[in-house]
């Protein structure tokens, strides 16, 4: 490229003005704009209305994209039905066969569990869900794991209500706008979830990574007792994640701790719950229908 | 009289030469958060830091140095990281193309090519820094190398889609 002939803008006084006026713009500009991101890092809640705004413009076109690539894939396997219509035909006439067998014994099984269940009077209320929607889309350029809920303040979501999906925990409510709201997937680096080992309730703390793995590590540093597959579930220590949702399987033990995985990948997850923040009057008001009060947004870990 | 295509001498739209530059780089930050992609990490480039970086190098001074500003919070709406990141990152980066194009007599392609890959780095590394500032810098700097690399090696594909966009917005009537 040619050198540009207009960098210094000759005799025209009004061109020379110019160009220094825009650089003095420039320059203060991005020294503030630099103070604004250490100010926003520190009070994320004060910038969060902002962003609503520009979430509740992206939003439905990441619906309508998530519809049509949805469609996509089923035009897809429409064709790969056609094509294999005949072995299909069989093969499905010989599991139906097969799973009229098996739901016979599945429905006494599941008799027997429900008064097993009755027996035990576990806990069903704890896991009712606030509201039901799906991740709609996340951030994928920027170092943040935010992901796009599809339900906000219509339905009762509110910043710091817990995210599980079925197979464990998602994250939380960063922020809720009118239509849509954020969440904080538990893979990112700032999210802290206080956990404990399923089999003998050792705890520990889990935090993102940043690349889709969590680092857990225990209170007591003087041992590594973590082993591969071991499974861990939130604690329900410090509020905030109710006791007991599944949350990650050990992959490898490191130095100071263990590697380990979500239960729940957000990218596969269909459908995920928000759920009541585990705040002392919600645990008393358990069961309780009415809107849960919103808690103190919590700032960094909880 | 109505006359069939364009006048000789006329120049192209003044609305589409002004229009078509910035409505790239909006639509490039904001496409990221319209796609129905969980990411687990940041897997995809800065599309609309490519973009702005590229437009810039094409041409030196379509655009005055303090136009980071509203481009780059507009792409903080939809990045994700703090607001005022981009902001004042980008106009720091417009700075330092206007710099590079003052020193560089003859710019070439792998001139650009440099520029951009090494601005994309710098960028996505600081602005990985803000966004936490609390974790061990070595671990949040390893989230964003492979995307920096992906980024480096985009760069001409993203060179060339500014250069067409560039022929659409001078395409007389």
């Amino acid at each position: 490229m040619v050198r540009p002939a207009h960098r210094r803008p000759g005799q025209s006084r009004k061109a020379q003005y110019s160009l220094f006026v825009a650089y003095v713009i420039a320059v203060t500009g991005a020294v503030a704009g630099l103070l604004l991101a250490i100010l926003s890092v520190v009070d994320p809640i004060g910038f969060a209305q902002l962003r609503v705004a520009s979430q509740e413009i992206a939003a439905p076109v990441a619906r309508a994209s998530r519809s049509v690539i949805g469609s996509i894939s089923g035009i897809d396997d429409t064709v790969g039905a056609y094509v294999a219509a005949g072995t299909q035909n069989r093969r499905l006439r010989k599991e139906l066969a097969d799973t009229r067998r098996e739901l016979v014994a599945t429905s006494s099984l599941q008799e027997e569990n429900r008064q097993l269940k009755a027996l035990l009077k576990l806990q069903e209320t704890d896991k009712t869900a606030l509201a039901n929607g799906h991740l709609l889309t996340s951030t994928s350029t920027s170092s943040k794991r935010i992901a796009l809920l599809s339900i906000g303040r219509n339905l009762g979501v509110a910043a710091g209500q817990p995210v599980r999906g079925a197979d464990g925990l998602i994250g939380r409510v960063l922020g809720a706008g009118p239509s849509v709201s954020q969440v904080l997937l538990l893979t990112d680096v700032d999210n802290v979830v206080p956990v404990r080992r399923a089999r003998d309730g050792l705890p520990a703390l889990a935090s993102g990574r940043g690349n889709g793995d969590l680092d857990v590590r225990t209170l007591n540093i003087a041992n590594n007792p973590f082993k591969p597959g071991d499974i861990l579930v939130t604690s329900g220590t410090g509020g905030l994640y109710p006791p007991n949702i599944p949350v990650a399987i050990v992959v490898r033990r490191q130095d100071d701790g263990a590697l380990a995985r979500p239960l729940a990948d957000p990218g596969k997850v269909d459908a995920v719950s928000v759920l009541r923040p585990y705040t002392p009057d919600n645990i008393e008001a358990q069961g309780l229908p009415g809107p849960a009060t919103p808690p103190a947004a919590p700032a960094g870990a909880p | 009289m109505k006359q069939k295509g364009p006048r000789l001498g006329e120049p192209a739209s003044l609305w589409r030469m002004r229009i078509v530059p910035i409505a790239s780089v909006m639509f490039a930050s904001a496409l990221p958060l319209m796609l129905p992609l969980i990411a687990n990490s940041p897997v995809l480039p800065p599309l609309g830091l490519l973009f702005f970086l590229c437009w810039q190098l094409l041409r030196a001074e379509m655009w005055p140095v303090w136009i980071g500003l509203p481009l780059g919070l507009w792409d903080d709406l939809f990045s994700g990281a703090p607001i005022g990141t981009a902001m004042g990152l980008w106009t720091v980066a417009s700075i330092a193309v206007a710099y590079s194009s003052q020193r560089i007599y003859w710019r070439g392609f792998f001139h650009d090519w440099a520029i951009a890959a090494l601005l994309v780095a710098i960028i996505q590394s600081l602005a990985a820094l803000i966004t936490h500032p609390h974790a061990a810098t070595g671990r949040v700097l390893g989230l964003v190398v492979p995307q920096i690399i992906i980024s480096a090696l985009l760069v001409p594909l993203f060179m060339r889609l500014t250069g067409k966009f560039d022929n659409f917005r001078l395409k007389r009537r």
